[in-house]
C-alpha cells in the first residue's frame, strides 16, 4: 500500500527539483504505476500546476510538456499527421481511455519501463528529453541512463521528414505488449546519407542555457524494439542494408544484423524465443508498411 | 490538508490525508456509485469525470482534485436513467457492479462522438471490464440509444 | 416433445426488477450499506506454500492505535469444517479451521486483524512477527497421490460422505464407474484417439470481490450480510466454524456483484463473523482483488485423459475418461466437480457399446479450488469434444457429420448420465441451425487468405444439468397483500442473473397478473423459505417449479376466501387473475376485495410456501461454432464470428437467457485463449491481479450470435431447463478445433496463447 505524508503542489521547477533530491520524496506523474507500489513517501511532489501540459507544434518540431496526458498525445492531429498515425497506434492499446487521461508522457518516459509503448515510439523519432538539471538528452541516451533524481520537463521531437510504422503484439488487446516495434525511415534523396542540422531550441527552455546547441544527427533508419521485456533499444542500419530498397530480402539482411545484438528475455507473458520470433515478424511488417516501395 | 472541490454541482471543503485516493473521498461523501474492482487501474469501475474528462478515481489522489470539478453518476441521474434504460432493455446490466463506471464512460464517449461506429465504441470502452454480459448486450443497448437519439433529433 | 405454448409473461423479455437501480448506480451492494464505524477486518496471509507456524508475536501490532483484536490459530475452535456451500452432509471433506497452525498455500490465513480503519489494520499487519517452520511444498498435482508430503496429515480431518477420500494418500476423492467392457470394445475399434487435456484453475473474476459485514442485533444474534449465493449454507457453515447454534445466526444478501460459483463457497464470511461474535462490534471484510486472485475458490485444474474409439463408418463405440483433478490445499467442491467431467461429457454420445469414467482428486499446496460456472463439465467437455474432433480428423470425416451420427437425441437413454432419459432435447436442431448460421459447409475446415492469415472454423457441443437431482431444494413463499398485490419470498440468490425477475414472471403467469404487481424478496435465512441456493443451474428449474406449485395452492386459498364472500362452493368458482367468479351465480369478487376480506375476521392465511426437488436433472444442450482468423506468423487469433445455439427448454426471459449465453461465451473464450495460471517454484501465483490475469475486454471477444432452439422439458416450470452454466462450455473445444483446422496442430492445454500457436512449428 502506498502511503504519503505530505502532498506538495510545486510552485516552481526549482522547488520541485530541490524536494526531489531527497530519496523519501517522489515526483508524481500520472501516478498509475506509483499507486500500485507498496512504498512510503514523505512528500509527493505534483508538477501539475507548472503549465507542463502542452503540445506545441512549429514548422521544425513538437514540444511536449511532461505533464501532457497520453490521451492528448493520442488525439493530437499534428503528431498523428507527422507519424502517419503511428503515435496513436502506439498509445491506443494502453489499458483504456480513462487510464490514458491520467497517465502522463513524462511519467511514462521517466520510468523507462521495459513494457513502455511510449518509449519505443519516441525512440523511433528524432526526439530528445529536456531534463531540469542535465538539459537536453537524446531519447536513446536517456533510455540507457540509470535512474537519477532529475526532472523530465518536456520532450522535443524534430520534424525530420520520416515515415513511421508502429506495431506491437499483445496477448490481449489492452495488455502490456509482448513486444513492441517502431520504425522510421528518412524520406527523400539521397536516402542513405545521414542528415544533420543544428538542434536549436526556439522557445523558452526550462533548463536554462545548458546544452542547447548540439549537432543534430539523424539516421536514415531508426528501429526500436521494446517490451523485450527490457527497456527499449534502438537499431540504426549501420551496414546500410536498407539503403537501396525496402524489400523482404533487404529486411532479412538487416534482421540478421539485429538478431546478433537483440536481447530478449522471458517473463510470464512470453518466452525470449517467442519475442525474438515476433521481433523479426514485426520488423518486416513495420518496415514494409513504413518503407513500401517508394521511399 | 484541506481541499475544496465541486462534486456533482456542490462545493465541498474537507480535511483529507495526503494519500487519500479520490475514490475513497467520493465514497465517503456519498457518491457510492463509484466502485472499486481492482487495485491495478485495469477495470474501469471507478470511472468519474474530472472537469468532464473520464478518469480512474482509484488511481488519483484526492489532493489533485483540489479546485477541480468532479462528477459521478449521482450527478448525472437523468442521463443515467435515459441511457441506462436501453441497457436495461437488453438485460445487459446483469449484476450491475460495473455499470456506473461503464455508463460514465459511455456518456463520455457519446459527448465526444455522438455517432460512433461499433469499433469506436469497443475501443473507447475497452477499459471498462464486465464479467457478466459478454459485452454484446451493452453494445446493442448503446446502438439502440444512439438510434433513439437520432430518431428524436430528426422528428 | 416440442409443445408450442404461448404465454403472457413467461418467454417474454421483461426488464429486470432491479435494472434501473443498477444502471443509475444506487447503493445496493454490501459495502454501500455497511454501517459506518464497522471494524475493518483483514487477514495476514502465509508467504509459504507449506509451513508450520512456530510462533506469532502480536504484542507490538496490538499497540497500534485503533486495533481492536488480533486472532491467531490459538484463538479459534479446533473443529474442522468445509467452506463449500453444499447440502449437508457435504461431500467436501472437513479439512479447514478458521486459522490453522499448518498453512498449506501461499495466501492461507495466519491471523485475523480487526481495527478502526484500514490504515491501522495495514500497519498492524506489518508488525505481526511470525516464525515459520518452512516445509517442502507439494506443487505438482500429477505427483500428489501417495506422495510423501501430506497436505492434510492431521488426525481430525474427516470426510462425511463415501467419496473415496483418504488424507493419508492426499486423496480428496476417487471413484470409477462403467458400462460394458471398455478395453475390449476399444481393442475392437477401427480408429482410437488417445489424448490428454489440461485446463487451469481459472478465476471467476466477478467484478465485486468477496465481502461481508456483520453486526449483533437486539436479540443477540449474529447478523451476517454477505455477497453470497447460498444464505442457508452460510448459516450452517458459520455455526460449524464458530461452534455456535445456527439459531444465533442470521444471514442475508443484498445485491450481488457477480458470483459465477465463487460465492457458493464461504470465502470471506468466517473472518468478520468471528470478529463480531468475539468483540460484539460490527465489522466488515472487503477482499482486495489480489486476495480474490490468490486466496479464493477458482476452477479445479484438471488433466483429462480420453480414449475414444469408432468404427470406420464413424460410429462411436466406446469412451474412456480418466480425470485427475487438483483441489489444492482444501477440498471444497473437490469430490463433486470432478464427476461432471465425465457425467456431463460422455452422455452427449449415449449409444456406446461401453464407457468408463474414473477419477482421482488430489490435494496440493496451491490455492484451493471451488465452484466455477460449468463445475467440471467445462473441463470434461474441452477434453471429450476435442477428442471427438480429433477422431473426426483421424476418420477423415466432417466433425459435424460425425456428431450428427452419434449425438444424443430426444428420447435417448443416457447410461453415463445416471440412466436418465433425454425427454427434452433439441441438440440436433441446435447443430443444424449453428451449421447454417456460420456457413459450415462452405467454410470447413479453412481458407487461406493469401496474406499469411488463414480463416478456419471449429465446433463443439455441450450439456449441463438443471439442479442436482434428488438433492437441491427450491422453495417459494407467495402471499396476497393489500389491494391485491403479491409478494414472492425466496431463498435463491439473484446475483445479476435475474432470478428475482424470472421467478416473478412465472408467478405472474400463474396468477394472471402483471409482473409489476409482484414484489420479490430474498434472500434471508430468518425470512425466506429454505432454498439450497443459486448454484448447479438450479434456480429456474427447481425454485421455478416451487413458485408454480405455490401459486397453484395460493389460488385455491384465494378461491376459498372468495367463496365465503360469494356464498359459493370452491368447485363452482373460478380464479382469473382479477378476482374470483362464481360460475353458477355469475357473481364476482375482485382480488382487492378478497385481500381486504383476508385481513378481517379471516382464518385462512393467503400465503403459501412450497418446496420442490427433482429426481432428475434434465440437461440443457447447446452447440458452439466459431470462425477465426489466425495469423500464422504471430499466432494471433481473431474471433470473427461465434455462433451459439442453445436448448434451455423454454427461455423464461429471452433477453436474460441471451445475455447469460453471451457472458458465458466470453468467459469461455477467456479460458480458452487468455486466462493463464502460473505458479513459481515456491508456490506463488503470478496472475495475482487484473494486470496479470487477463480476462477478455470487449476488444478480445469478437462477434457473438446467439439463437435458441427450444425443446419443452415436461418436468420443468413452463418447459424450462437451465441456462446459467452450460454457456461456458463450448469455446475451449471449438476454438482448439478451429486452431487445429488453421494450423494442423492440436492444442491440448489451455490457454492456447499466440506463443503456443506460433512456436508449434
Amino acid at each position: 500500500m502506498l502511503t504519503i505524508k505530505e502532498y506538495v503542489k510545486a510552485e516552481s521547477l526549482a522547488q520541485a527539483y530541490e524536494l526531489n533530491q531527497k530519496k523519501v520524496n517522489r515526483l508524481l506523474g500520472g501516478m498509475l504505476w506509483l499507486k500500485m507500489q507498496n512504498t512510503q513517501i514523505n512528500a509527493a511532489i505534483d508538477l501539475s500546476g507548472l503549465g507542463l501540459d502542452f503540445i506545441t507544434e512549429t514548422e521544425d518540431e513538437f514540444s511536449i510538456g511532461a505533464m501532457t496526458s497520453l490521451r492528448s498525445l493520442e488525439l493530437h492531429e499534428g503528431l498523428n499527421a507527422y507519424t502517419q498515425g503511428a503515435m496513436k497506434e502506439s498509445l491506443r492499446h494502453i489499458v483504456g481511455v480513462q487510464f490514458r487521461n491520467l497517465a502522463t508522457v513524462g511519467g511514462s518516459l521517466f520510468g523507462r519501463y521495459g513494457f513502455s509503448d511510449v518509449l519505443t515510439m519516441f525512440m523511433a523519432m528524432d526526439s530528445y528529453v529536456e531534463l531540469y538539471r542535465a538539459g537536453i538528452v537524446s531519447m536513446e541516451e536517456f533510455a540507457a541512463m540509470p535512474y537519477d533524481r532529475d526532472i523530465l520537463v518536456r520532450i522535443l521531437v524534430k520534424k525530420t521528414p520520416r515515415s513511421f510504422a508502429y506495431l506491437s503484439h499483445r496477448n490481449t488487446r489492452t495488455d502490456f505488449p509482448v513486444i513492441t516495434c517502431a520504425v522510421s525511415l528518412l524520406k527523400g534523396e539521397p536516402f542513405s546519407q545521414t542528415a544533420s542540422a543544428s538542434l536549436d531550441v526556439p522557445d523558452a527552455s526550462f533548463a536554462g542555457e545548458r546544452n542547447l546547441q548540439k549537432t543534430f544527427v539523424t539516421q536514415p533508419v531508426r528501429v526500436c524494439f521494446g517490451a523485450r521485456p527490457h527497456r527499449s533499444v534502438l537499431f540504426t542500419d549501420e551496414a546500410s542494408r536498407l539503403a537501396r530498397e525496402i524489400s523482404e530480402e533487404s529486411i532479412e539482411a538487416f534482421w540478421n544484423d539485429v538478431d546478433e545484438k537483440l536481447v530478449t528475455g522471458t517473463n510470464t507473458r512470453a518466452s525470449g524465443e517467442y519475442r525474438r520470433h515476433l521481433s523479426r515478424v514485426l520488423l518486416k511488417r513495420a518496415l514494409l508498411q513504413a518503407g513500401g516501395k517508394n521511399v | 490538508m484541506t481541499i475544496t472541490l465541486t462534486l456533482n454541482g456542490k462545493k465541498i471543503t474537507d480535511q483529507i490525508s495526503a494519500d487519500c485516493l479520490l475514490i475513497d473521498f467520493l465514497r465517503s461523501h456519498g457518491a457510492l456509485s463509484v466502485k472499486r474492482g481492482c487495485e491495478t487501474s485495469n477495470c474501469g469501475l471507478c470511472t468519474v469525470f474530472l472537469n468532464d474528462v473520464p478518469v480512474l478515481s482509484c488511481s488519483m489522489l484526492a489532493a489533485r482534485a483540489d479546485g477541480q470539478t468532479v462528477t459521478t453518476l449521482e450527478g448525472l441521474q437523468d442521463e443515467a436513467e435515459e441511457f441506462g434504460a436501453f441497457i436495461a432493455d437488453q438485460g445487459a446490466e446483469q449484476c450491475g457492479f460495473c455499470n456506473p463506471g461503464f455508463i460514465m464512460n459511455a456518456i463520455a464517449l457519446l459527448r465526444e462522438n455522438p455517432s460512433p461506429t461499433d469499433d469506436e465504441i469497443r475501443e473507447y470502452l475497452a477499459g471498462n471490464l464486465c464479467r457478466c454480459s459478454g459485452y454484446e448486450g451493452q453494445l446493442r443497448g448503446i446502438r439502440a440509444f444512439i438510434d433513439y437519439r437520432q430518431e428524436r433529433s430528426r422528428s | 416433445m416440442n409443445q408450442e405454448k404461448s404465454y403472457q409473461y413467461v418467454n417474454k423479455p421483461v426488464r429486470k426488477k432491479d435494472a434501473m437501480a443498477l444502471v443509475t448506480g444506487k447503493p445496493v451492494y454490501v459495502d454501500d450499506i455497511a454501517p459506518a464505524g464497522c471494524l475493518v477486518v483483514k487477514v495476514l496471509r502465509s508467504p509459504h506454500a507449506n509451513a508450520i507456524i512456530e510462533s506469532i508475536n502480536k504484542d507490538i501490532a496490538m499497540k497500534v492505535p485503533g486495533i481492536e483484536a488480533i486472532f491467531t490459530w490459538e484463538d479459534v475452535p479446533n473443529q474442522r469444517f468445509t467452506m463449500a456451500g453444499q447440502t449437508y452432509p457435504e461431500p467436501s471433506p472437513y479439512d479447514r479451521l478458521i486459522l490453522d497452525q499448518h498453512v498449506r498455500y501461499v495466501g492461507d490465513p495466519v491471523a485475523i486483524i480487526a481495527g478502526a480503519d484500514e490504515a491501522c489494520v495495514n500497519k498492524a499487519m506489518k508488525l505481526i512477527k511470525v516464525t515459520y517452520q518452512v516445509l517442502e511444498p507439494l506443487l505438482d498435482f500429477r505427483k500428489a497421490k501417495d506422495n510423501k508430503i501430506l497436505v492434510h496429515p492431521e488426525e481430525n480431518w474427516r470426510s462425511l460422505c463415501p467419496v473415496g477420500a483418504d488424507n493419508k494418500r492426499n486423496l480428496c476423492a476417487h471413484d470409477s464407474c462403467q458400462d460394458g467392457d471398455v478395453e475390449k470394445v476399444l481393442a475392437d475399434c477401427d480408429v482410437v484417439v488417445n489424448s490428454t487435456y489440461h485446463t487451469k484453475a481459472n478465476q471467476q473474476a466477478m467484478m465485486e470481490t468477496f465481502r461481508t459485514y456483520c453486526f449483533m442485533d437486539m436479540y443477540g444474534h449474529l447478523n451476517v450480510v454477505s455477497s453470497t449465493q447460498i444464505v442457508f449454507h452460510v448459516r450452517r457453515i458459520l455455526s460449524h466454524a464458530l461452534n455456535i447454534s445456527p439459531s444465533k445466526i442470521r444471514v442475508s444478501k443484498p445485491r450481488i456483484g457477480g458470483g459465477f460459483g465463487a460465492k457458493q463457497t464461504v470465502v470471506a464470511e468466517v473472518f468478520p463473523a468471528f470478529v463480531t461474535w468475539k468483540t460484539g462490534k460490527p465489522s466488515k471484510m472487503i477482499f482486495t482483488r489480489e486476495e480474490c486472485q490468490i486466496a479464493s475458490t477458482p476452477r479445479h485444474e484438471m488433466e483429462v485423459s480420453v480414449r475414444i474409439g469408432a468404427d470406420k463408418a464413424g460410429t462411436i463405440r466406446a469412451i474412456d475418461v480418466y480425470t485427475l483433478s487438483n483441489t489444492g490445499a482444501y477440498g471444497e467442491h473437490g469430490p463433486t466437480t470432478v464427476g461432471l467431467s465425465g457425467h456431463k461429457s460422455i452422455p452427449l454420445y449415449p449409444r456406446l457399446n461401453a464407457y468408463r469414467f474414473t477419477y482421482d482428486v488430489v490435494y496440493t499446496n496451491v490455492m484451493s479450488a471451488g465452484a466455477y460456472r460449468g463445475y467440471g463439465a467445462t473441463q470434461g467437455l474441452f477434453a471429450v469434444e476435442s477428442a471427438v474432433n480429433e477422431l473426426a480428423a483421424k476418420l477423415h470425416m466432417d466433425p459435424v457429420a460425425l456428431r450428427e451420427k452419434n449425438m444424443v437425441k430426444e428420447g435417448d437413454v443416457m447410461p453415463s448420465y445416471y440412466g436418465e432419459t433425454a425427454n427434452s432435447c433439441a441438440l440436433d436442431r441446435c447443430l443444424a441451425r449453428a451449421k447454417d448460421m456460420i456457413g459450415w459447409d462452405k467454410k470447413y475446415p479453412c481458407t487461406d487468405m493469401g496474406n499469411g492469415k488463414v480463416r478456419s472454423v471449429g465446433v463443439a457441443m455441450a450439456m449441463q444439468g438443471s439442479g442436482i437431482s434428488g438433492v437441491d431444494v427450491g422453495s417459494a413463499t407467495v402471499k396476497l397483500n393489500d389491494q391485491g398485490i403479491y409478494t414472492l419470498t425466496i431463498g435463491a440468490a439473484d446475483m445479476g442473473t435475474g432470478c428475482d425477475t424470472i421467478l416473478a414472471q412465472m408467478m405472474a403467469e400463474c396468477m394472471e397478473c402483471p409482473v409489476d404487481s409482484i414484489s420479490v424478496f430474498g434472500a434471508d435465512t430468518d425470512a425466506s423459505p429454505y432454498d439450497s441456493g443459486s448454484y448447479a443451474s438450479s434456480t429456474t428449474y427447481v425454485t421455478g417449479k416451487a413458485v408454480e406449485k405455490a401459486c397453484e395452492k395460493l389460488k385455491e386459498k384465494i378461491v376459498k376466501v372468495a367463496c365465503q364472500a360469494l356464498g359459493c362452493s370452491p368447485d363452482e368458482a373460478e380464479f382469473n387473475g382479477k378476482g374470483v367468479t362464481c360460475l353458477t351465480s355469475g357473481s364476482f369478487i375482485s382480488l382487492e376485495d378478497i385481500a381486504t376480506r383476508s385481513m378481517c375476521g379471516n382464518t385462512e392465511a393467503l400465503e403459501v410456501t412450497e418446496s420442490h426437488s427433482s429426481p432428475v436433472s434434465p440437461p440443457p444442450f447447446m452447440v458452439g461454432m466459431v470462425e477465426i482468423e489466425l495469423d500464422r506468423e504471430t499466432g494471433h487469433v481473431d474471433i470473427l464470428d461465434y455462433v451459439a445455439v442453445v436448448d434451455c427448454g423454454t427461455p423464461v426471459n429471452p433477453n436474460l437467457a441471451r445475455v447469460q449465453t453471451e457472458g458465458g461465451l466470453v468467459q469461455g473464450i477467456g479460458m480458452a485463449l487468455y486466462e493463464d495460471i502460473q505458479y513459481d517454484s515456491k508456490g506463488r501465483l503470478a496472475e495475482n491481479s487484473f494486470m496479470q490475469y487477463k480476462i477478455p475486454t470487449r476488444l478480445d471477444m469478437g462477434k457473438l450470435r446467439v439463437e435458441f432452439e427450444s425443446s419443452y422439458e415436461p418436468t420443468g416450470p413452463f418447459g424450462a431447463k437451465s441456462i446459467g452454466e452450460i454457456v461456458i462450455n463450448t469455446p475451449a473445444p471449438a476454438l482448439a478445433h478451429a486452431i487445429f483446422n488453421a494450423t494442423g496442430h492440436w492444442f491440448r492445454e489451455l490457454p492456447i496463447t499466440s506463443e503456443k500457436i506460433a512456436m508449434a512449428d
